[in-house]
């Protein structure tokens, strides 16, 4: 199997969109790209909302990837978990599909006998730790995140102190809705190294839409354009086959 | 992610029979032994005595366990971790649930065992579970989520032994699972990379939460001199402070140097003992009088209490190395 590249948006937010696009249905769009989007969910200490719930669950539904509800409190642990397990999900959807092919359709990992079992699972370990990756991280900076930000900024430094232990590439790219003059704009490019967040994070204003349609159509964009960038072959599979 | 309450798994009663689908092996639930993220835990009874069962709701978690429980079944010699006994899926409801059988380790928490047998069998556990963790180490393993709840102290002598491989991750690779007080990059002390390093930071937090039972939040930053001070602090880490100093600073190349280093520290216990201040001696004595039933032991026999602990201390000490070179 050739390695390649896995593509994530991770939306971090707290409650519901109110302006611009569906974001379920860009959501959509972006898994068609071969991207999968994760949802984080930022809940206050004693916030009951079931309101903001429905959409964070759906986003990542229609997405393909997952998402979790999480006090401010623990969001660093979250955030780096999260993004393992989607990718893990993401590896083994691949796999999933391999094994079909071989196995013959409805055919499921749970229908190999428990002992055969173990070389899948070795498979998609071997490919969650080495595969490179790219995370665009979308940042809800609406009023209520505003306190919550400084949470999220540990959050972000504790996913890079995860990521760049594996053996694979990283890249991230730092995004916020809204903006100060935009609805999205972007705060930090495609880079190898999460740093400096802290110079970042204080500049940022906080408003009251919340533009999460928006957003997420400009992470496709965003992802596009890197694509094109590189001049790399389009493939809209999860995996971006490099070699020959 | 999945809602536990669909989980019927998580709750098995008493009496009920698991039967594999592959296998064919069955077994009674005897009761609830502890449930986590990834599954529950029983006791259960079958045609090999007592066993423990996790049963999981996600076969990829599961079989990722297994993979790494038959390796460490396989190492001769020393036990690591709880043997490896089969793997199977449970067919329950219309659901089916993957399930593995271990050995059943019928111990202590590591941390009721000190409270109750006194607090220099931690450094005692702490030798073994370095010596456990260097064979780990060379069989190309780490173990990743070390902390008290997956330690047990069983039979007589009193041994550690370690649960839940969840996070026992491949040397190079990054560590599958963690808990952040335990966690050097919690910490910002150093990354997730799978090393022996990264399992003797968790040693000496490990060790740090023995005299801290409510653990503590990383400060803003300067979080070395953070526990270092905490270290100080605590009568009980002083002791140990310059191993837990280098194990924190990541200075150990693998698990032997530091369990060499503890070892002289536990050697010069005497002095130790001269060290402490009369009070926390003092209490020693009087929360091992409680203990013991009201002996006739006199107050001011706290001195002679302390020798006999340092000779014990040492016999033992020295019996353990016996075993181990
Ligand atoms: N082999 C065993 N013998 C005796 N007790 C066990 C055994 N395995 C697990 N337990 C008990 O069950 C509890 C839960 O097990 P384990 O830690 O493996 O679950 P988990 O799902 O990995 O939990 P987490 O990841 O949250 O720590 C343990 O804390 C321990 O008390
Ligand atoms: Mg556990």
């Amino acid at each position: 199997m050739k390695k390649g590249t896995l593509r994530q948006i991770l939306l971090i937010t707290d409650g519901c969109s109110n302006q611009g696009e569906d974001p379920v249905a860009m959501a959509a769009l972006a898994r068609e790209h071969g991207m999968t989007v994760n949802v984080i969910g930022v809940l206050d200490e004693n916030e009951r909302t079931d309101s903001g719930l429905k959409e964070i669950e759906n986003i990542a539904l229609s997405g393909g990837g997952i998402h979790q509800l999480v006090y401010a409190r623990q969001l660093s642990h979250t955030v780096q978990m999260v993004t393992r397990k989607a990718m893990t999900q993401t590896i083994q959807g691949f796999i999933h599909k391999e094994l079909q092919s071989i196995l013959g359709a409805e055919k499921e990992i749970e229908d190999l006998p428990p002992d055969k079992r173990g070389q899948v699972v070795e498979v998609v370990d071997e490919l969650g730790e080495t595969m490179d990756l790219e995370v665009l991280i979308m940042i809800d900076t609406s009023a209520s995140m505003q306190h919550k930000l400084p949470t999220v900024e540990d959050a972000l430094l504790d996913l890079s102190i995860s990521l760049h232990s594996r053996i694979g590439q990283n890249e991230y790219a730092l995004y916020a809705f809204p903006g100060k003059r935009k609805q999205v704009e972007q705060l930090m490019d495609w880079t190898p190294q999460m740093k400096d967040i802290h110079t970042i994070f204080p500049k940022l204003s906080s408003g009251g839409i919340t533009p999460t349609g928006p957003a997420l159509k400009e992470a496709i964009e965003a992802y596009q354009k890197k694509r094109s960038k590189r001049g790399l072959l389009e493939d809209g599979g999860y995996f971006e086959e490099s070699g020959s | 992610m999945a809602a536990t309450s669909k989980n019927q798994a998580a709750n098995v009663p008493r009496g009920t029979r698991i039967r594999g689908k592959w296998n064919k092996q069955s077994y009674q639930v005897i009761k609830k032994l502890g449930n986590g993220a990834l599954g529950t835990v029983y006791l259960a009874d079958s045609n090999r005595g007592n066993v423990a069962i996790k049963v999981g709701i996600d076969s990829m978690s599961i079989t990722s366990e297994v993979n790494v429980l038959k390796q460490l079944s396989m190492v001769q010699g020393t036990v690591l971790g709880p043997f490896f006994y089969e793997v199977d899926d449970w067919e329950m409801n219309g659901r089916c649930y993957p399930f593995y059988v271990m050995e059943y380790i019928n111990g202590e928490p590591l941390f009721s065992f000190i409270e109750r047998r006194g607090k220099e069998w931690l450094g005692i556990l702490m030798l073994q579970l370095l010596r456990d963790l260097g064979a780990l180490h060379r069989e190309g393993w780490v173990f990743g989520d070390l902390k008290p709840d997956n330690l047990l102290v069983e039979g007589s002598p009193p041994t550690i032994r370690w649960l839940d491989v969840g996070g026992t991750t491949g040397m190079g690779r990054s560590v599958k699972e963690f808990t952040e007080f335990f966690d050097r990059g919690y910490w910002g002390l150093g990354t997730r990379v799978a090393e022996p390093s990264y399992d003797l930071f968790s040693a000496a937090m490990v060790m740090i939460n023995a005299a801290y039972p409510q653990r503590f939040e990383r400060p803003k930053k300067d979080s070395e001199l953070f526990l270092l001070n905490k270290i100080e602090k605590s009568p009980l880490l002083n002791a140990y402070k310059p191993i837990l100093k280098k194990a924190l600073k990541g200075s150990y190349q693998n698990a032997s140097e530091m369990r060499q280093e503890l070892f002289s520290l536990l050697q010069g216990v005497k002095s130790v003992a001269s060290n402490r201040s009369p009070t926390s001696s003092k209490s020693r004595v009087k929360s091992r009088q409680k203990r013991q039933k009201p002996k006739k032991q006199k107050r001011s026999g706290w001195i002679e209490t302390v020798l006999l602990f340092a000779f014990i201390l040492f016999f033992y000490t020295l019996y353990l190395v016996g075993h181990v070179f």
